[in-house]
C-alpha cells in the first residue's frame, strides 16, 4: 500500500537520505536492511531529497536498504494496559509482555492553551526538609535535579516518587545504566508501585536516536492519564543525554552550532518537553522531576543553563545533600503561605543565617579570629547541616519547622535573627527564652 | 481568497522554501495548506523564484508540492476598542476564545477575530463636518473600561483630509462606518472603529518626540530611588536564571503608576502568565478602584508555543502600546524575555544558512534590538497632549554572563540597566538588582545629593567588606567596620524589599522620599560603640525595627491605614530615632 524506496543516496551519522515524493515532514518510515528493521523519522524535505533519522542508527545500513513510509508521524499506544510495563524509546516492549497497539495517539502534540491552566496549589510532600521547608515541591511543577555524575540522583528521584501522593508514575530513562534501570524497576516493584507505573527506558547501550523519543513518548502518555483526571509524576533521567542526542543529529545535519556544539534551538527543544508539566483546569496534572547531570560540575554549561531558564527551579545535589544555595523552587510561594504562618520566615531566616555561616567558614579558613557572632554562626551551621540538610532526615514539614525554631533558639537571641517581632512572640521556644532567666529555670 | 499560489519545495523545521510565479512581497503573510488547515507564515527571504517563509505553527505533515496562498498583506494587528483585558497569543489570537473553541490544546491553523465584531460601543463624535484632519486625529471616542478610547483617523492615511460626515452619538460595532473623509484629491475614505496596522512599522502619527524626564514610579525602592525609569524611557533587566527578572516585572505590572500595562510573555513559562491572568481580575487597582485587569493586556507566546511567533509577539505588543499612546495615555510594555525572541531570530537565521555572528546570532541582531527599543518614547500629539510608551525588557544571558550579544546590544540602546546578580539572589537579597553595577540616565524620585551620598556609602561599605575578607575583622578599624555595617543596613532595610508583604511590596514615591530622607540622616550620623560586637548588635536590632517599620502602613499611603496602623508607623519611627540617639557621638 505504501510506496517502497530502495535507493539511499546518502548515509551520514544516523541520518539517511532517499529520493522520494509525497512524503510528509516528520512522517515515520520503516528502514529494513540485513540487520533488521528500524523506525526512522523525516527531519528535512528538500525537493525530492528526504532526510530521515534512523532510530536504530545507521550502522549496517546498505544503500539498497528498503525504506517504507508509514503515512503518519510517531505514535504510541495509550491504555491502562501500559501500567506495570517497560518499553523502549520507540515503544516496543522491553519486558516479556506482549506489544500493545490499541488506541494509537500522536506524540509531541500541541501545547496546552495557557487559558486552560490553573495556578498550582497543592504541595507535594517529600519528607525531606531541604525540599519541604526550603524549596517546596508543588504539583505540576517542572523541576530538575542538577548534579554531577556519581551523586545519588536516581535514588532521590525514586524516593520522592514513592513518598509523593500521585496516581501514576512514568519513568523516562535516557542513556540509563542498565543497573539503574533495574534499580528503578525493582524499587518500584518492592514498594508495590510498579502497578501504577509505566517505564520507557533507553539504556546507554541502545541507539542514540531512540533516546530522543523518550521524553515525548513518556509525556504523551502522561498527558492522556492527566486528561483522565490522574495526578501523574514523570521522572526524566538524564536530560543531558537527551540534549547530547539532539546535538549529534544537529551536527550531522550540518546545523550551525550556537554554544559548545549544541544547536541554537536547544532552549526551544527542552522547553517543548518541560512545558508539558501542567495543572489542567477541570482535569489532572503532570509534575516533572528530571535529572540534569552537569558536565564538569559547570552550571553554565549549555544544558543546565538552558534548563534552568525553563524549569521552575532546581535542586542542586552535591556531596549527597541538597544545597540550599542554587537550589530553588519557584512555585514554593504559591503554597508556603498556606502551610503554617511561620513557614516563610523560617525558610528565609535560616537560609540567610546559613549564608552567614558560610562566610564565617571562609574567614576561619583564612585563619582570622572568630568573633562572638562567628562562634554563634558556627554552632548554628553545624546543627543546620546535621539536623536539616542531611538527606537521611525524613520528617514531616511541621516537625521540621519546629526543629528550625529549636535550632535558632539554641544558637541566637531573637533580635539577631531578624525574625519579625510578632512571630518571635508566638513561636520562639519558651524553654530557651526562660533558660536565659535562671530564676525561671530553677522552678 | 488570493490568486497568488506557490508550491512548497522544501521543509526544514519551521522554514518552508516555496516556488512562486506572481510577485511576492518581503514580510507578506502566506498560508501553507495542509488538508483543511491553513498555517500562517511570513515571507522572510526571496531569492529568484523561491521565497522562504517562516511558519508560525508546527509544520508536521507538510509535503513537497503542497500549496501556499500568498495574501499580499504584511503581518498586522487589529486595533480598536476591546483590546484591554484580552489575552492574546503572539499573532493576536484571543486565547480564552480559542480555548472555548478547541479545548485544552492549541490547535494549529485556527485563527479567530482579535476583536469582537458583534459588540456595540457607545460612540460620541467630537469632529465636525468640514474639519481638516490627518492620520491619528481624534474623530470621537467610546468608553473602554476606565478609559476614553479615542477613535482616530486611520494611521495609514497620508496627507490632509476633510471630514464629510461623522456618525451621530450612538451604539456602533467595530465595522460600522463612523466617519467619512475626503482626501486632497477627492478620494473618499470610510472610517471604522477597527483599523489594522503592520506590526513591524512604528506608528508615527504625532507632532514630535520629547525627551523622557518624568519618573515612572514603579514603587520598587531600589529602582525609583537609585536606578529610576522615566515615562517614555527604556530599560532592561538582564540576569541569570532564577535571579528574579520575572518577579520584578510582575511586581511592576501591578504597582507601576501608568495607565496601561502590556505584558509580552515571550518564550517563557506558561505558568507565569497563568498567575497573572488568574490573579489580576481579582486584584484591585488602588488608582482606580477597579480590577487590575482593566488596565492590562497580555500577549502570551510561551516557550512551547511556535517559535516564529515569538518574534511577532513583541511587535504585536509594541504596536498595541503605540496605539494607546496615541490616545494620550502612558503605556508600560514589559517584555519577558527579549533573549527568547533573539534566539528565535537565531534559529531562523541558522535555517537560512546566513553567516553567523557571535554565538551564532545573526549579524543584524543589534540593529533589530535597537529598532525595537526605539519604539519606546514620549510624544507630543497634535492636540497638545502627551502619551508615552515605556519599554522594559528582561534579558536571559547564556551562563548568566553579561558579555554576550543580546545583553550587550541591549545595553547600547536603553536608558537604564537593572542588572540582577546571582550572589544577591542566592543570598535572598531581593530584588537582586546589583546596587553598584546597575545604572540609569533618568532622574530619581528622591533628592540627588542624598542618592549620591548613599551610593558613596554603599560603595565604601563594599570596599571595607572586600578588604575584610583579606585582613579579617581584627584587621579592620572600628570606624571602617561601622561604614560596612551602615551599608549593610541600608541594603537590608531599603534596597531589599519583600515582594510578598502587602505593605512592603510597594513603596509610593512620597514614602520613599520620607523614609530615604530619614535613613540618610542615620547614615550621616556619627556613632560610637565600645567594640565591633556592640556595633553589630546595634545594627542587627536597628535592622529588625526598621524592617518592622517597612511593614507598617504609612499615614496617607493610600493603603487602608487604620488609626492602629498609623500609630504603629509613628511608634516605630520614634523607636528608631531613640535607638540612633543612644549611640550618637556628639563629640
Ligand atoms: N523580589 C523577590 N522577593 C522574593 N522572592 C523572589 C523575588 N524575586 C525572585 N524571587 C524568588 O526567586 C524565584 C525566581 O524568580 P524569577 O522567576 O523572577 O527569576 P527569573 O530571573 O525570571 O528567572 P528565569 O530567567 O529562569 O525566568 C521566584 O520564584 C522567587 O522564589
Ligand atoms: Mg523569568
Amino acid at each position: 500500500m505504501h510506496k517502497i524506496y530502495r535507493r539511499i543516496e546518502q548515509i551520514a551519522g544516523n541520518v539517511i537520505t532517499v529520493e522520494a515524493s509525497g512524503v510528509a515532514y516528520r512522517e515515520l518510515a520503516q528502514v529494513t536492511s540485513h540487520r533488521g528493521t528500524s523506525l526512522a523519522q523525516v527531519i528535512r524535505l528538500d525537493g525530492e531529497r528526504v532526510s530521515l533519522q534512523v532510530f536504530a542508527g545507521s550502522r549496517g545500513i546498505a544503500t539498497d536498504a528498503q525504506v517504507r513510509f508509514l503515512g503518519h508521524p510517531m505514535q504510541t499506544s495509550f491504555s491502562e494496559a501500559l501500567l506495570g510495563r517497560v518499553f523502549t524509546g520507540s515503544g516496543t516492549p522491553r519486558d516479556k509482555g506482549p506489544p500493545i497497539a490499541e488506541n494509537m495517539i500522536n506524540i509531541g502534540g500541541p501545547s496546552v492553551n495557557p487559558a486552560k491552566r490553573i495556578i498550582p496549589r497543592h504541595m507535594v510532600r517529600t519528607g525531606i526538609p531541604m525540599i519541604d521547608v526550603f524549596n517546596t515541591l508543588v504539583e505540576s511543577q517542572k523541576l530538575p535535579v542538577f548534579s554531577v555524575a556519581g551523586e545519588p540522583y536516581n535514588p532521590l528521584l525514586a524516593r520522592i516518587a514513592l513518598q509523593a501522593e500521585v496516581d501514576i508514575i512514568i519513568l523516562g530513562g535516557m542513556g540509563l545504566k542498565h543497573d539503574d534501570y533495574l534499580f528503578f524497576r525493582d524499587y518500584l516493584e518492592e514498594h508495590g508501585a510498579l502497578a501504577r507505573a509505566v517505564l520507557f527506558v533507553h539504556t546507554a547501550a541502545d541507539p542514540t536516536v531512540e533516546c530522543l523519543m523518550v521524553p515525548d513518548i513518556s509525556l504523551a502518555v502522561a498527558e492522556q492519564f492527566a486528561l483522565q483526571n490522574k495526578r501523574v509524576l514523570v521522572l526524566l533521567t538524564d536530560m543531558t543525554n537527551f540534549a547530547d542526542a539532539l546535538k549529534e543529529i544537529a551536527i550531522t545535519m550540518e546545523q550551525i552550532p550556537s554554544n559548545r556544539g549544541y544547536p541554537g534551538d536547544l532552549y526551544s527543544q527542552l522547553a517543548a518537553r518541560y512545558e508539558k508539566a501542567v495543572d489542567f483546569d477541570t482535569a489532572g496534572s503532570i509534575t516533572i522531576l528530571a535529572v540534569t547531570t552537569m558536565p564538569g560540575d559547570d552550571v553554565t554549561h549549555p544544558v543546565p543553563d538552558n534548563t534552568g531558564y525553563i524549569t521552575e527551579g532546581q535542586f542542586y545535589l552535591r556531596n549527597g545533600r541538597i544545597e540550599p544555595f542554587g537550589s530553588l523552587s519557584r512555585l514554593k510561594q504559591l503554597v508556603n503561605n498556606r502551610t503554617r504562618e511561620d513557614h516563610r520566615t523560617i525558610m528565609n531566616t535560616m537560609i540567610q543565617l546559613y549564608a552567614g555561616y558560610k562566610e564565617t567558614l571562609e574567614k576561619q579558613a583564612m585563619g582570622f579570629r572568630m568573633s562572638a557572632w562567628d562562634r554563634k554562626l558556627l554552632k548554628y551551621g553545624e546543627r543546620f547541616e546535621k539536623e536539616l540538610m542531611d538527606l537521611s532526615v525524613n520528617i514531616p514539614l511541621e516537625e521540621a519547622l519546629d526543629l528550625g525554631w529549636r535550632i535558632l533558639a539554641d544558637c541566637f537571641e531573637p533580635a539577631e535573627t531578624g525574625v519579625p517581632t510578632a512571630l518571635v512572640k508566638k513561636f520562639w521556644p519558651k524553654a530557651a527564652a526562660e533558660a536565659e532567666e535562671p530564676v525561671a529555670v530553677a522552678k | 481568497m488570493s490568486e497568488n499560489i506557490g508550491r512548497i519545495v522544501g521543509v526544514n523545521g519551521n522554514l518552508l522554501t516555496v516556488e512562486f510565479d506572481s510577485p511576492v512581497t518581503q514580510n507578506e503573510v502566506g498560508f501553507a495548506t495542509l488538508g483543511d488547515l491553513k498555517l500562517k507564515s511570513e515571507v522572510i527571504r526571496i531569492r529568484g523564484q523561491r521565497a522562504e517563509l517562516q511558519v508560525f505553527e508546527d509544520t508536521t505533515g507538510l509535503k513537497v508540492g503542497d500549496q501556499v496562498e500568498f495574501t499580499g498583506n504584511l503581518l498586522a494587528v487589529e486595533l480598536g476598542p476591546g483590546l484591554l483585558t484580552q489575552i492574546y497569543d503572539g499573532l493576536q489570537n484571543p486565547l480564552p476564545a480559542l480555548a472555548e473553541k478547541c479545548g485544552f490544546f492549541l490547535q494549529r491553523g485556527t485563527y479567530l477575530d482579535s476583536l469582537d465584531r458583534q459588540r456595540k460601543w457607545a460612540f460620541t463624535p467630537s469632529a465636525k463636518k468640514g474639519d481638516t484632519v490627518q492620520a491619528g486625529d481624534k474623530l470621537g471616542n467610546v468608553p473602554e473600561g476606565i478609559f476614553e478610547h479615542r477613535i482616530m483617523v486611520p494611521f495609514s492615511l497620508h496627507g490632509k483630509h476633510t471630514v464629510e460626515e461623522v456618525a451621530a452619538k450612538g451604539e456602533y460595532t467595530l465595522e460600522d462606518v463612523v466617519a467619512r473623509l475626503k482626501g486632497e484629491h477627492g478620494e473618499a475614505v470610510e472610517v471604522r472603529m477597527l483599523q489594522r496596522w503592520p506590526v513591524k512599522f512604528p506608528i508615527k502619527a504625532y507632532a514630535e518626540r520629547l525627551r523622557p524626564v518624568e519618573p515612572l514610579i514603579t514603587k520598587v525602592r531600589i529602582v525609583d530611588t537609585f536606578f529610576p525609569v522615566a515615562r517614555g524611557g527604556t530599560y532592561c533587566i538582564p540576569g541569570p536564571f532564577g535571579a528574579g527578572k520575572t518577579v520584578l516585572q510582575q511586581i511592576t505590572s501591578r504597582y507601576a503608576e501608568v495607565d496601561i500595562v502590556i505584558i509580552a510573555a515571550c518564550g517563557e513559562r506558561a505558568g507565569e502568565v497563568v498567575e497573572t491572568l488568574r490573579e489580576f481580575p481579582e486584584l484591585t487597582d488602588p488608582r482606580t478602584g477597579k480590577s487590575l485587569m482593566e488596565r492590562t493586556l497580555i500577549i502570551c507566546n510561551t516557550s512551547s508555543m511556535p517559535v516564529a511567533a515569538r518574534e511577532a509577539s513583541v511587535y504585536t505588543a509594541v504596536t498595541i502600546a503605540e496605539y494607546y499612546r496615541q490616545m494620550g495615555l502612558n503605556v508600560l510594555l514589559l517584555a519577558d524575555s527579549t533573549s527568547r525572541w533573539a534566539q528565535a531570530l537565531r534559529e531562523v537565521s541558522g535555517r537560512l544558512e546566513e553567516i553567523p555572528g557571535e554565538e551564532a546570532f545573526p549579524a543584524y541582531l543589534e540593529s533589530v534590538i535597537a529598532a525595537f527599543y526605539e519604539r519606546g518614547g514620549l510624544v507630543k500629539l497634535r492636540d497638545g497632549s502627551t502619551g508615552s510608551v515605556t519599554i522594559g525588557g528582561t534579558v536571559s544571558p547564556a551562563g548568566g554572563n553579561f558579555e554576550e550579544p543580546v545583553t550587550q546590544s541591549t545595553l547600547k540602546v536603553v536608558g537604564a540597566f537593572h542588572g540582577l546578580s546571582r550572589e544577591r539572589s542566592d543570598a535572598r537579597r531581593y530584588p537582586a538588582i546589583h546596587p553598584l553595577e546597575s545604572w540609569s540616565k533618568y532622574p530619581s524620585v528622591v533628592d540627588d545629593e542624598d542618592v549620591r551620598f548613599a551610593r558613596q556609602g554603599l560603595r565604601h561599605g563594599n570596599e571595607v567588606g572586600q578588604m575584610m575578607k583579606v585582613v579579617g575583622e581584627e584587621g579592620t578599624s572600628l570606624d571602617d567596620f561601622i561604614v560596612y555595617l551602615k551599608a549593610e543596613y541600608l541594603d537590608a532595610v531599603y534596597l531589599q524589599q519583600d515582594a510578598f508583604n502587602a505593605v512592603d511590596a510597594a513603596t509610593p514615591a512620597a514614602r520613599q522620599q520620607y523614609v530615604f530622607g530619614r535613613l540618610v540622616k542615620i547614615l550621616r550620623t556619627k556613632m560610637s560603640f565600645d567594640d565591633k560586637d556592640a556595633a553589630r548588635k546595634f545594627f542587627q536590632a536597628l535592622t529588625q525595627v526598621t524592617k518592622d517599620w517597612n511593614r507598617a502602613p504609612m499615614p496617607g499611603d493610600g493603603k487602608t491605614a487604620d488609626a492602629e496602623g498609623e500609630k504603629q508607623f509613628k511608634d516605630l519611627e520614634a523607636r528608631i530615632e531613640k535607638m540612633v540617639e543612644e549611640v550618637t557621638d556628639y563629640a
